[in-house]
């Protein structure tokens, strides 16, 4: 009984000194001079551009990832072909490279001046570094894996046997897809969801050495608050922080919400 | 509709599941495919439904030649182990699913599904998901879901190979008696002799990829065409050079031709069958089948030294073993 109740107060007591604490702490600074002071701070121009710029790298990176995360997925475990290795590895790339280094590398290639594509991209008049395109690269490799990690064991566990029941009963490839294997799939693919979204929300290493940091122009939230952090405004900092928190809170009670009442098997 | 199976073969890697099977199912029978588990049975069933490619060989179903069409387009329906229910779909919706897919009418789906849920017993559970049902009732499920179709074959892979005794024994009876009223072409997967011998009109031996013997229960067990069957199919007890049925030799008292001399070990009362185990005179074990009445007429007794016959039965003599 006692070493159960060590062991609980262990596990809150890491979780409160490491994530608790310092969350709550935010949300007091933010609203130190007030709710109006805070409000003000996260609805100026610049603010309110950031916003919208972190909201375009989400509503882009996300779809995109979930489409490729879930043929990926498909193609790992459903396929036999030389390679598949090769992919399954690459697809952990993301968490194992440093974002600075995404960064780096996205200038390598689509740098303006001694990029391997950026000159001719920069001669018809396509600007990736510095600008919206570079950033969403930049988000979508970082939010890449989360997806396909979800679902590949999801994937792995339903097996093959209702796709083949469905296949005897005249079901096509797509139809097979979305009405058999989709469904069974769902809750990996919305877990998958909800991480790609807080990671392209929060999202700051990679975009910040693509995107030039212009205020108004290619900042995000994240380098928002970098900025007013660096000009000791704490408020306009800390009520950012607390909207980035509460828009990836909103994202888990969103999938909370759209589950149905359905048991799960 | 019948299904012709003609020289097929089917290997995964080095192993050889199917060498050169060739087989006929009459249309409107009911056929078990029995055998050991790797003996390719499964493998066959599957080829048949399409969930397979044969390495060589054809499948014709009513005559078509079907070895290269897809398994949307074979009609067949197949029911698996486990069950393969569609978990985030409710009964109704499960057993519609064919009809679904084929854009049938809301009206016609509606009624023949409530006439599958009577046929599978399953009336009130329609609006429950998979995973509320007992393990006989998903699979009644995934039968009717099967059914649904009108498909031309039934093929199930060993339908009760998951459920528990009792279950399985309801759900032959009630196999055997829904083939009766349904009448579809039937082949089903079973590695349980019993099984076959309980639902099937005609049973497939099949062992190492090869059919060793197709005919009916009773052939089967009275005729086997080799040792394989004849120990596959049912007991066996051995007798001097050969291999008899346990209830295929006589007890008697007195020295006669042919008969073995032997010591009884052991009488076990089974209600009304009787074990007898034995020591034969070069002290190999056997045993023998008897009934009640037969033991007390004869006082059977441990200790006792009686004389074993085969009775006119088949026997084989036993190969190298």
């Amino acid at each position: 009984m006692k070493s159960r109740l060590a062991l609980r107060f262990a596990a809150l007591g890491y979780l409160a000194l490491l994530l608790g604490i310092p969350v709550a702490l935010v949300f007091i600074n933010a609203f130190q001079d007030g709710i109006g002071a805070a409000w003000d701070a996260v609805t100026t121009p610049e603010a309110q551009h950031a916003f919208y710029l972190t909201m375009v790298m989400v509503l882009v990176a996300v779809p995109l990832n979930t489409i490729f995360g879930v043929l990926c997925a498909l193609a790992v475990v459903r396929q036999r072909f030389r390679g598949r290795a090769l992919l399954n590895a690459m697809v952990d790339l993301p968490f194992a490279v440093s974002p600075v280094v995404v960064g780096l590398a996205l200038l390598l290639v689509y740098g303006r001046r001694d990029g391997w594509v950026g000159e001719w991209l920069a001669e018809r008049g396509i600007q990736v570094i510095f600008s919206t395109p570079g950033m969403i690269l930049a988000t979508m490799f970082v939010s890449l894996p989360f997806v396909v990690r979800e679902v590949i064991p999801v994937l792995r566990e339903i097996g093959t046997e209702q796709e083949q029941a469905a296949a005897t009963l005249g079901a096509g490839r797509l139809q097979t897809f979305f009405r058999v294997t989709l469904p069974a799939i769902r809750w990996g693919v919305a877990y998958g969801v909800v991480l790609t979204t807080a990671r392209a929300l929060g999202e700051f290493g990679a975009v910040s050495v693509v995107s030039g940091k212009l205020s108004g122009r290619t900042e995000t939230a994240t380098l928002f608050v970098e900025n007013r952090f660096q000009r000791f405004d704490e408020t306009g900092a800390y009520a950012a922080s607390v909207v980035l928190a509460l828009l990836a809170l909103a994202t888990l009670l969103a999938m909370n919400l759209i589950k149905p009442k359905e048991a799960r098997a | 509709m019948s299904i012709v199976v003609d020289s097929v073969s089917k290997r995964f890697g080095d192993f050889v599941a199917l060498d050169d099977v060739s087989l006929e199912v009459r249309n409107g029978s009911l056929t078990a495919l029995l055998g050991p588990s790797g003996g390719g049975k499964s493998t066959l069933l599957r080829v048949i439904a399409g969930l397979e490619q044969p390495d060589s060989g054809r499948v014709r179903i009513a005559g078509e030649d079907a070895t290269l069409t897809p398994p949307q387009r074979r009609n067949v329906g197949f029911v698996f182990q486990h069950y393969a229910a569609f978990k985030h779909m409710t009964v109704r919706k499960n057993v519609a699913f064919g009809l679904t897919i084929r854009k049938r009418p809301r009206d016609e789906i509606d009624g023949r599904v409530d006439e599958l849920l009577k046929l599978v017993h399953l009336e009130g559970f329609a609006h429950r998901y998979p995973s509320q049902l007992s393990g006989g009732q998903r699979q009644r499920m995934a039968l009717a879901r099967a059914l649904a179709v009108q498909p031309r074959v039934l093929l199930l892979d060993e339908p009760f190979g998951a459920l528990d005794a009792t279950v399985r024994k309801e759900l032959r009876a009630w196999l055997r008696r829904l083939h009766d009223e349904v009448h579809v072409t039937t082949v089903f997967v079973t590695h349980d002799q019993e099984e076959a011998m309980e639902v099937a009109e005609q049973i497939v031996v099949l062992n190492q990829g090869l059919v060793e013997q197709v005919g009916s229960p009773r052939d089967l067990y009275e005729r086997p065409a080799n040792e394989f069957v004849m120990r596959f199919i049912g007991p066996v007890t051995p007798l001097g050079e050969r291999w008899l049925r346990p209830h295929d030799v006589d007890i008697l008292l007195e020295p006669v031709a042919e008969a073995t001399e032997a010591m009884i070990d052991r009488v076990t009362h089974l209600g009304f069958e009787v074990r007898v185990e034995l020591s034969l005179g070069d002290g190999d074990p056997t045993w023998v089948q008897t009934t009640r009445g037969r033991a007390e007429e004869l006082e059977l007794q441990e200790g006792q030294i009686v004389w074993l016959r085969p009775a006119q039965a088949p026997a084989m003599a036993p190969e190298a073993a």
